[in-house]
């Protein structure tokens, strides 16, 4: 674990048992004066009667000229973490130390007036940040030319469209020269292009020794531009140590959580459904029935009829270890296992699966009775299997349908769109399908390799 | 605190430039621009003089000519309840700043106070021409006195002073409890009229109210003595400036109400970021 700082490398910026508290008011919070001296509350209604630990007992250290990304889920005190090392907030107990000029990245622009010119906002935004007026004067070139607002420099600023606003913002705060960065998710401002730009100034700052602390949702870019990383959790420290391995452990809790929900949710869907199946709808088929009969079933919500013959008494999906989960990774094997229950022996019987992305639309569907499997006897407690060798599809959340109906689609237990999965990719390739492929090339073609 | 106190300093490019800043974009976008920090006043002086001369003559003597005796109080007062007002807003408003980058917070009383100066300060040349007007005109008692001039730089600092004390104070508790700008804005009209603008200290007449003279409960309004003293160096004839101790006195409790308005500042400070 390097929550050490590194030997010999001293911390630019040091958090030592951090904890921050903020305080929410009992009951009717007051917000006005006549009613706090009415009540002679103002004591009482001072107290805090709940306490919000946005950070608990928070300790790293960044080490001088590093890159270091804090990530976590929403409301976890990333932003906290920022404001606290920034000095706009300040930690309930616990100290922080931070070596330098700082310039904090957390909202783009916070200090602009929209009545006047870019150019006299420049000034005042940089005197905000610490710099002197020659000092401004020297960078203004730069940061016209970062913003790319050359032309528009003299029109005031609530003119600017939202992206040129931020570009001006970025391109200020930047162009303050800190020793310390801190960047809260302010990347996604911006065209591609923009970004790239801003990627390139924070590489400038790496190789100049400055420190970037980085606070986002980007993965990738943790990833890829941090020496070192911290997972917040609910306020605390869950792990910090190398980039991938950090990332890794997040996303694995992430998907942890998901299964849960997941779980959760598909418990929920067959309760409301109804333990036992029910007559069927009218309009009620196999789900490969026709391909015709496609689009007014994805119409139809989500349930459980049938006869009952036939009782499909669970739906596990299970990984290539063979446990029972929610979420894959694209290229994975997947089994649908389902348990089925013949109350009297049956002759004529269909099994059926059917895959419905978010969307709506039938990935794919298939029954045995399309693949000619022709049934004969099917009695008591019995088992069947759905093997996907490689689950070829794109990253997003799935809906299953079983059933097991009659050759002529009469159900005995239909179980519509009652089952979630959820697709992982590291890719973001788009569709609803992802066909097996590699990319060949002759000629003169060359990628650079893989970062 | 007094730590905090000694970095004021160190912000007076800031404050220097917001102030710039405020009054540039006050009149960003009309034709006149600044032209109308000098319109304002001279229209208000003009209708005043007008009025108390030809629609409501003054029955009252020695306040002749009205208009330009009211000018005297009026425009220090509008410096000062302006500010207050702007800056029991100004944290609020400037919400941005204090959440979102490392700001001194007292900055922003500050300007408010200081970009009303600067209107105050654009009035004088109205005034004074009105003064050297009536001055030169023999059939009005009015004379400049070099030796009573001196002293009004120390009145307009006192003012400051006070002002600014006050706009810190006001500032704070408004981030707490938002109706102080409500209550403030209806207390500075009653505060107007227990100050002698429109009537002057030498004709309030003399009756108990709760046991002190009427007289008694106007002299203190810290106001009160801004206004005399304006009034008596501008205004009346009297060569020497004869309010100076009760202005000395306002001087030095107007360094507490700056201290007082700081400290108060400075320890709700830390809870600005989270309750604007």
């Amino acid at each position: 674990m390097s929550a050490e700082p590194r030997a010999g490398v001293e911390p630019a910026i040091e958090l030592v048992n951090v904890t921050k508290i903020y305080r929410r008011y009992g009951g009717r919070q007051f917000t006005t004066l006549k009613s706090a001296l009415l009540q002679r509350s103002i004591l009482r209604d001072l107290r805090p009667s709940e306490v919000l630990p946005a950070l608990t007992d928070l300790s790293f250290a960044v080490p001088k000229g590093s890159t270091f990304g804090v990530i976590g889920r929403n409301g976890s005190g990333k932003s906290t973490a920022l404001k606290v090392v920034a000095g706009i907030t300040k930690p309930t107990s616990g100290s922080v130390r931070v070596q330098g000029r700082v310039s904090a990245l957390i909202e783009l622009g916070a200090g602009f007036h929209p009545e006047i010119s870019g150019r006299e906002n420049i000034f005042i935004n940089g005197i905000m940040l610490g710099l002197s007026k020659r000092e401004i004067q020297r960078r203004f070139d730069d940061i016209v030319e970062f913003a790319e607002l050359r032309e528009f420099i003299d029109a005031p600023v609530k003119t600017y469209s939202s992206g040129m606003y931020m570009r001006l913002g970025f391109a200020v705060a930047i162009h303050v020269d800190p020793d310390v960065l801190l960047v809260d998710e302010v990347l996604a401002v911006g065209d591609e292009e923009f970004t790239h730009k801003c990627l390139d100034k924070f590489g400038e700052f790496k190789r100049r020794g400055k420190t970037v602390l980085l606070v986002t949702h980007s993965l990738g870019l943790v990833e890829r531009f941090c020496d070192d990383a911290v997972w917040l959790d609910a306020g605390r420290k869950r792990a910090q140590g190398d980039p991938k391995r950090v990332v890794g452990a997040y996303i694995t809790d992430v998907e942890r959580q998901e299964e849960q929900q997941l779980a959760a949710g598909d418990a929920k869907a067959k309760h409301d459904a109804g333990e036992a199946a029910q007559p069927a709808p009218a309009d009620a088929r196999g789900p490969v029935d026709a391909g015709e009969a496609a689009a007014d079933m994805s119409q139809a919500g989500e349930g459980r009829w049938g006869s009952g013959g036939v009782e499909i008494a669970e739906v596990a999906l299970l990984n290539d270890q063979g446990q029972p989960t929610h979420v894959f990774h694209t290229g994975e094997p997947l089994t649908l296992r389902l348990r089925v229950r013949a109350h009297r022996p049956v002759t004529d019987f269909v099994f059926g699966v059917g895959i419905v992305n978010a969307e709506g639309v039938y990935v794919y569907g298939t029954n045995t009775d399309i693949e000619e499997l022709e049934s004969s006897a099917l009695s008591g407690e019995a088992e069947a299997a759905f093997d996907i060798e490689a689950l070829d599809l794109v990253e997003g959340t799935y809906k299953l349908d079983v059933a097991v109906h009659k050759r002529d689609g009469a159900p005995y237990d239909y179980h519509r769109l009652l089952y979630t999965f959820r697709v992982k990719s590291r890719l973001k390739d788009v569709g609803i399908y992802r066909p097996r492929h590699k990319w060949r090339f002759s000629g003169d073609v060359r990628f650079k390799p893989p970062r | 605190m007094w730590h905090n106190l000694a970095q004021l300093p160190r912000y007076r490019g800031l404050i220097q430039s917001l102030v710039a800043r405020e009054l540039k974009a006050r009149y960003r976008g009309s034709v006149l621009g600044f032209f109308w920090s000098f319109v304002n006043p001279l229209l208000l002086l003009l209708i005043y003089s007008f009025v108390f001369k030809y629609v409501i003559p003054q029955r009252i003597t020695g306040l002749d000519p009205y208009g330009l005796f009211l000018f005297c109080g009026l425009l220090p007062w509008t410096w000062f309840s302006t500010a207050l007002n702007e800056s029991s807003g100004v944290l609020i408003s400037g919400g941005n700043l204090i959440k979102k980058v490392l700001f001194p917070a007292e900055v922003l009383p500050i300007v408010s106070v200081l970009a009303n100066m600067v209107h105050f300060f654009l009035g004088l040349p109205i005034l004074a021409a009105f003064l050297l007007y009536y001055a030169i005109r023999p059939e009005h008692d009015i004379q400049l006195h070099a030796a009573e001039m001196v002293w009004l730089p120390l009145v307009i600092l006192i003012q400051l002073l006070l002002t600014t004390g006050l706009a810190l104070l006001l500032s704070a508790l408004t981030v707490h409890f938002r109706d102080v700008r409500d209550i403030l804005s209806n207390l500075l009209t009653f505060w107007f009229f227990a100050t002698p603008i429109i009537y002057s200290w030498r004709h309030i007449p003399d009756f108990n109210v709760f046991g002190l003279t009427l007289k008694d409960w106007i002299n203190m309004n810290p106001f009160t003595h801004l206004a005399i003293s304006y009034q008596e160096i501008l205004f009346f004839p009297e060569n020497a400036f004869g309010h100076k101790w009760w202005l000395l006195a306002l001087g030095a409790a107007s360094i507490v109400v700056f201290l007082a308005g700081y400290w108060v500042f400075d320890r709700l400070r830390d809870s600005f970021a989270e309750a604007v």
